[in-house]
């Protein structure tokens, strides 16, 4: 902030925007509490028809998990070049990041038309429909994170580039995407392992 | 040299708004205050008409075998006087005073995200108007064969499934037509912005307290914004996921709350009141916090146990989230789930206690002054008293199995959201009127508004009661004249009316002291916190420097000192304080940075109908348009520089 207005900020010394993102990551917890709990509670019961385990394709999706985690991977790598004020690397780290999400993407719709043939729909059973909507609610969520990144990358574009600072900033975006990642570590174990 | 800076006027893409009055300034505004009394303004708008469907429920019940209504417009008149009450009255009232005062409280210059602020109420806008929408757009009807499979008039066109929308009554099979989807997906857009308004003051209490401004110094009003946008943080994600599944059941056939696909009812229950039950305390934390600065200030004391005021209002806030299931006791859980809870709501009145004696003890020896915000505090207190007792009477299972939905249940919570929650809310309008309109309101309508509402109000609710454990039973149309329910439903369609007559003095009031009231005095209640030390009407830049708070109650300390007998003396130089506030608060001596407008969060907002519409009527079109609107709205935002390029051409000068 420039010297022009003394007026007193974040006396918790934590920047306004990443305290923001910090507090709707909090509230997006509950969100996929929600959806698994639910997740849980029908997974345990009797249903008709065809499963999920007769359906899936745990290698085919272990892949798709592992390019999901090596996104955070190029996420972290575009914010050392930022922070090394590296404009061309934190470009290219970013559109890697977008590319590894898309590709994660492209998987889930992938898998999901493969489940669709297979006669698992979403209104074949309860389990089905927690299944792609729980799912579906996190693709949503890496789709989001994918815009996000390519406005970013946009933004990155213009000739003063990215800084640390201003506007929606490479931090409060790579804070979004971590936690996506997370939570697919989570649904991952919670729906295809256990 | 005094400079407020002007609103950056290029912009790279899109022209930035530039009016600073007429309409396009409200609709662009970004400023807390404006949003503040557009909140207010709309609220009380929806609380009219949440009061004329309760007015028409009323006449309906006022005889026996009555025909006013058809069933199926009972049905609707009921579902939306609760939905608007809720989500469109009493908690967007209580977003107006959290936007207009608590960045006032705190010292600040606005909230942490100013055009999210713009966007949650636009949100809130639209989401209003789309579920108001549904008497235009949408139908209902009853199963084949059922009884209420009539010709159902506009009025019988809005969602009908009652406010807590049970599964799976709320269903396709048991509630056809569009209405109960407007109900849901409108209940979703209202969320998000309640969801974004949680975000914006957690970040703002936490990051933008003034000088000095420790937690433990902050007014209590403020600590209850902050324990209100945690409720809302942390419940809104559960009914919002609740929502979804039964969107989807109803748009796209699946099962989630029907028994017949596997799904299970008893999971709608949970979930809506695990939202529900934190949902209560967000109505009426507000109004402790209101109550908790008008008592002080007119017993002319501190507050009684700050401290305890505080940490009750968190405890209260926390354990909110262990006693959802009382309201099920009736459904099928297990005997040691009822127990549980039935410990659970016994134990939460022990904080709501220990804010209602901390209140007792402010008033009591207190120079007190009754004026109106004083006996509306007092009012919220002694109603508040009954509604509490009658919600701890729920914790005996046996009990509460016999009042599940019986008039004794209407009885209570109109007493905890009416005399409680709204009472605080007029209290506070009254107390905090001349600091948003720089004119005093007219003392002696204010008192006959609040008498004529004390009684009202008890005609009204206080023979629920009775009537509920005669065995009247919520939610029906009509009763047999055999039953003896007649004489209590006639006074309480009487107290009803009365309640109207005491909102139009309210009204009368206000307009015409906005109008014509008297220029109110600088600190016209000689008030204890900091929002009262800047001149009225707020300036735009609220505070022209930064305050510096030493303690609690700052204001008044540093108005009194004690003698030696303890007593607070006015200090000599009290009189000349003020003067030299009220001239520093209106002539700035800093350049002052204030956001700029933006047309962005309505933009983004208007998105939101479109995309319902598009799951309603499963219409491609409709999505699109919707989601290019986000899209506009997202990129003009993102791309829409706040303050740095003001900043930026100061710099040059």
């Amino acid at each position: 902030m420039s010297s022009s207005h003394s007026y007193p900020h974040e006396p918790t010394g934590v920047e306004t925007r990443k305290l923001g993102m910090w507090v709707f990551l909090s509230t997006e917890i509950l969100f996929f509490g929600t959806l698994i709990t639910t997740f849980m509670i029908f997974k345990g019961r009797d249903f008709p028809g065809i499963k999920l385990t007769d359906v899936y394709d745990i290698p085919f999706t272990s892949i798709s998990s592992f390019i999901l985690l090596m996104s955070s991977l190029t996420m972290v790598l575009a914010h050392n070049a930022l922070e090394a004020n590296d404009q061309e690397k934190t470009r290219v780290w970013l559109l890697a990041t977008a590319m590894l999400g898309s590709v994660f993407l492209a998987g889930q719709i992938y898998e999901f038309t493969e489940f669709y043939h297979k006669g698992f729909e979403l209104t074949t059973n309860i389990f089905s429909s927690t299944f792609y909507v729980l799912t579906g609610f996190h693709g949503l969520h890496v789709f989001i994170g994918v815009v996000l990144l390519l406005a970013l990358w946009g933004i990155g574009q213009r000739q003063r580039g990215l800084n640390l600072e201003g506007g929606m900033n490479l931090e409060f975006v790579a804070l979004y995407w971590h936690f996506v990642d997370i939570v697919w570590i989570v649904l991952f174990t919670v729906v295809y392992l256990i | 040299m005094t400079k407020i800076i002007e609103p950056n006027k290029q912009s790279n893409i899109f022209k930035r708004p530039s009016s600073e009055t007429g309409i396009w300034s409200w609709i662009t505004t970004v400023d807390h205050k404006r949003i503040g009394i557009m909140y207010g303004y709309a609220a009380f708008f929806f609380l009219l008409i949440g009061g004329l469907e309760a007015l028409i429920l009323r006449i309906q019940l006022s005889q026996p075998d009555n025909n006013f209504l058809t069933a199926a417009e009972y049905n609707a008149m009921f579902t939306m006087h609760g939905t608007t009450m809720i989500f469109l009255a009493i908690m967007p009232i209580s977003a107006a005073f959290f936007n207009y005062l608590l960045p006032l409280q705190i010292g600040a210059r606005d909230v942490a995200f100013p055009r999210l602020n713009a966007l949650s109420f636009w949100i809130f806008i639209f989401g209003g108007a789309f579920l108001y929408s549904t008497f235009i757009f949408g139908t209902a009807g009853a199963p084949e064969g059922g009884y209420l499979a009539e010709e159902v008039g506009w009025l019988g066109s809005a969602p009908n499934g009652g406010w807590f929308g049970y599964q799976p009554n709320a269903g396709m099979k048991y509630s056809p037509g569009t209405a109960m989807d407007y109900w849901a997906i409108g209940l979703q857009i209202l969320g998000i912005a309640s969801l974004i308004s949680a975000f914006n003051f957690i970040t703002t209490i936490i990051n933008m307290r003034t000088k000095g401004m420790r937690f433990m110094r902050m007014p209590v009003f403020t600590w209850m914004t902050f324990a209100v946008s945690f409720l809302l943080a942390f419940s809104l994600p559960i009914i919002a996921i609740a929502l979804f599944y039964v969107t989807f059941d109803r748009k796209f056939g699946t099962t989630f709350f029907l028994t017949e696909g596997g799904g299970d009812p008893v999971l709608w229950q949970h979930l809506f009141w695990l939202f529900g039950h934190p949902e209560v305390y967000i109505l009426i934390l507000p109004a402790f916090g209101i109550v908790s600065e008008v008592l002080p200030t007119f017993a002319r004391k501190p507050l009684f146990g700050y401290a305890a005021i505080v940490f009750a209002g968190f405890g209260i806030a926390f354990i909110g989230f262990g006693v959802w299931a009382h309201h099920m006791f009736a459904s099928a859980i297990s005997p040691v789930a009822q127990a549980g809870f039935g410990l659970s709501t016994m134990v939460i009145a022990v904080p709501t206690g220990v804010k209602i004696f901390n209140w007792l003890g402010t008033i009591w020896g207190g120079k007190i002054k009754l004026n109106t915000p004083m006996l509306f505090s007092l009012g919220f207190i002694g109603m508040f008293v009954i509604g509490g007792l009658s919600g701890v009477t729920h914790s005996v299972v046996p009990a509460d199995t016999q009042q599940t939905d019986t008039y004794y249940i209407v009885a209570h919570f109109h007493y905890v959201l009416f005399g409680g929650a709204l009472f605080g809310i007029f209290s506070g309008l009254y107390y905090w009127f001349p600091k948003v309109w720089g004119k005093m309101y007219n003392e002696t309508l204010g008192k006959i508004h609040f008498w004529l509402m004390l009684i009202g109000f008890n005609l009204t609710f206080g023979p629920m009661h009775w009537l509920g454990l005669q065995g009247q039973v919520r939610r029906t149309w009509v009763y047999a004249e055999e039953t003896n329910l007649q004489f209590w439903n006639i006074i309480v369609t009487i107290g009803a009316f009365i309640i109207a007559v005491s909102i139009i003095v309210f009204m009368i009031n206000w307009i015409f002291s906005k109008r014509n009231g008297e220029k109110a005095p600088f600190d016209p209640w000689d008030a204890r916190t900091i929002e009262w030390t800047i001149p009225s009407p707020t300036p735009v830049w609220n505070f022209s420097k930064a305050p510096e708070v030493k303690s609690l109650d700052d204001f008044w300390h540093a108005k009194y000192e004690e003698d030696e007998e303890g007593r607070a003396v006015r200090k000599e130089s009290a009189d000349q304080m003020l003067l030299d506030l009220e001239e520093e608060g209106l002539n700035p001596t800093e350049n002052i940075v204030l956001p700029n407008p933006s047309y962005f969060p309505i933009v983004l907002a208007a998105g939101l109908p479109f995309l319902g519409y598009a799951v309603i009527y499963k219409s491609i079109p409709l999505a699109l348009v919707g989601a290019l609107l986000l899209l506009i709205g997202g990129f003009g935002w993102g791309t829409e520089p706040l303050e740095e390029e003001v900043e930026e051409n100061l710099e040059h000068e």
